[in-house]
């Protein structure tokens, strides 16, 4: 039985054609911008777990500062609460890093500034609670000693703020397009009713019962939204592969891991296999609804 | 087998198209259906096999009752009646093997439905052209598959409406004859014609239908009345 409402609704599929290239294809890019939407957002999840994990609280200490100073204030903010750790960096130390950053080409540069090394000291905090980041940040900058504090809160909340607008843009796109999609299939469904009219009369009258009528139908339309699944799924998984493998599984520019191909592929999977058939079934259900007479 | 009491068929359009039929049709009876265009023929044929519904009265068919059968319970019904139609009904892209083959397997039949169809095929005698399409067959021909795809689920009713409206007269005594036999191996025939000549030679049960009433009913009777 099931093999045949199958065949049926390949018959089906493929006798009107144009109209069926038509919805897979509407389907196919509606899932498409929803997948690299999705895409987009794991990611920015991925990020804002991983910031927030790596967020910490510069301290550029007064120049000039004195080491029994120093010792001073790394005691004194230690002791505050909810601080995870406190790291001494030296103006040396700092210069040291500040070379490795740039590399060797402008080593000869800095090499001449080396003599003049206008870095301040510096503290790195950590929270316990990344949350409260901003609040420690707060608190040490009313320490004596203390030139600035930077938290580093800003950048991160503006580009989740950003990521947010994005995918929220994305999703309204999807949602129309969903819907379009919906109609187009339908639409086909709408026309394959018309076209076997005289088929179905057939089997109202030899006494087919109307789920037998309906499935092949039902099915067309699931293989729509199958297909129309299956190939943005296939592209954006090979499309994220090779921007991974280019970019060594690494963001470049707040150098956070990327989530792994794998990881990526099964979710995607799920959720558009899942939202093509849905579009499918209901596309389906509509025009049959609508148009079958059963 | 069928039975009707007092139905009355309204359409929606205000047509009055049954105005209080009742009639009792036995097991294995033959049975002409007359009377002018628009008199109720065709809602009388209809109401046997559910395609109408009766605005009034009570309708029993094979044990069905017509006027509260569910609509899940319909290609029961159906399963137990084979209708034959002026126009065929053919499939034109099926040959005519899978026209009647259609009418097993979208029952969801799976067994024997190559034996079943082959022998409906020899009965109507077209075994030889089963690779047929439609296109390719003469009306008469056509005529004897839509036949043999009512009878292939060995129905009990064998409903017919104008069978021969669309065929020569020879070839029409082909197709009656295939009607007779049917009767003869005991299947109720209810047959709507305006065919005259044949009504009156192949002497039947007649019932006379106008302006949606029964103005006849004969045994062995003739078209007209005497």
């Amino acid at each position: 039985m099931v093999e045949r409402h199958l065949r049926e609704g390949v018959k089906n599929l493929i006798r009107n054609s144009w109209m069926s290239v038509a919805s897979v294809g509407a389907v196919a890019i509606t899932l498409l911008i929803l997948g690299a939407t999705l895409l987009i957002a794991f990611n920015a999840q991925q990020m804002s777990q991983y910031v927030a994990g790596q967020l910490q609280v510069n301290v550029y200490l007064k120049q000039q500062i004195t080491t029994p100073e120093v010792q001073q204030i790394v005691g004194e903010v230690q002791n505050m609460p909810g601080i995870r750790s406190v790291q001494y960096v030296s103006k040396e130390q700092g210069f040291k890093q500040l070379e490795q950053m740039i590399g060797n080409q402008y080593q000869q540069v800095l090499g001449g500034l080396s003599q003049a090394n206008t870095l301040p000291d510096k503290l790195i905090v950590k929270a316990a609670n990344p949350q409260d980041t901003v609040m420690v940040a707060k608190e040490i900058q009313v320490v004596p000693g203390v030139d600035k504090v930077d938290s580093g809160q800003q950048v991160v909340s503006r580009l989740l703020a950003f990521l947010a607008v994005l995918r929220n843009i994305g999703l309204a796109f999807v949602l129309g397009l969903l819907v379009t999609a919906m109609f187009l299939i339908s639409n086909t469904i709408k026309i394959t009713i018309f076209s076997r009219r005289r088929e179905i009369e057939i089997m109202k009258l030899v006494g087919a019962t109307d789920w037998f009528i309906r499935w092949p139908f039902l099915t067309e339309a699931m293989l729509i939204g199958f297909v129309g699944a299956a190939i943005p799924f296939t592209l954006l998984t090979l499309g994220y592969r090779s921007v991974f493998v280019r970019l060594g599984g690494v963001f470049p520019i707040l150098t956070f891991p990327l989530l792994p191909v794998s990881a990526v592929a099964t979710k995607l999977f799920g959720v558009m296999l899942l939202i093509g058939l849905f579009v499918g079934i209901w596309g389906g259900i509509m025009s049959i609804r609508k148009f079958l007479k059963v | 087998m069928i039975e009707m009491q007092n139905v009355w068929k309204d359409y929606p359009n205000g047509t009055s198209a049954l105005q209080g039929i009742s009639v009792h049709i036995g097991k294995a009876e033959f049975v002409y259906v007359v009377g002018p265009s628009g008199a109720g023929k065709s809602t009388f044929i209809k109401l046997m096999y559910r395609e109408e519904n009766p605005t009034k009265g009570e309708i029993f068919v094979n044990g069905f009752n017509i006027g509260r059968l569910k609509s899940r319970k319909i290609p029961l019904l159906r399963r137990s009646i084979g209708v034959v139609f002026q126009d065929f009904k053919l499939l034109p892209r099926l040959t005519a093997y899978e026209n009647v083959a259609f009418a097993l397997e979208v029952i969801g039949a799976h067994r024997q439905i190559k034996r079943r169809t082959i022998e409906a095929l020899n009965w109507v005698g077209l075994a030889d052209r089963a690779d047929a399409l439609p296109e390719q067959l003469s009306g008469g021909e056509q005529q004897r598959i839509a036949v043999a795809r009512a009878l292939v689920n060995n129905p009990t009713v064998i409903i017919a409406d104008e069978p021969t409206g669309n065929l020569d007269p020879d070839t029409s005594w082909g197709i009656m004859k295939l009607f007779s036999r049917i009767n003869d191996r005991g299947t109720t025939v209810v047959m709507a014609t305006h065919n005259k000549e044949i009504v009156n030679s192949l002497r039947k049960r007649v019932i006379a239908i106008e302006n949606g009433r029964i103005v006849r009913d004969v045994t062995k009777g003739t078209y007209d009345e005497d």
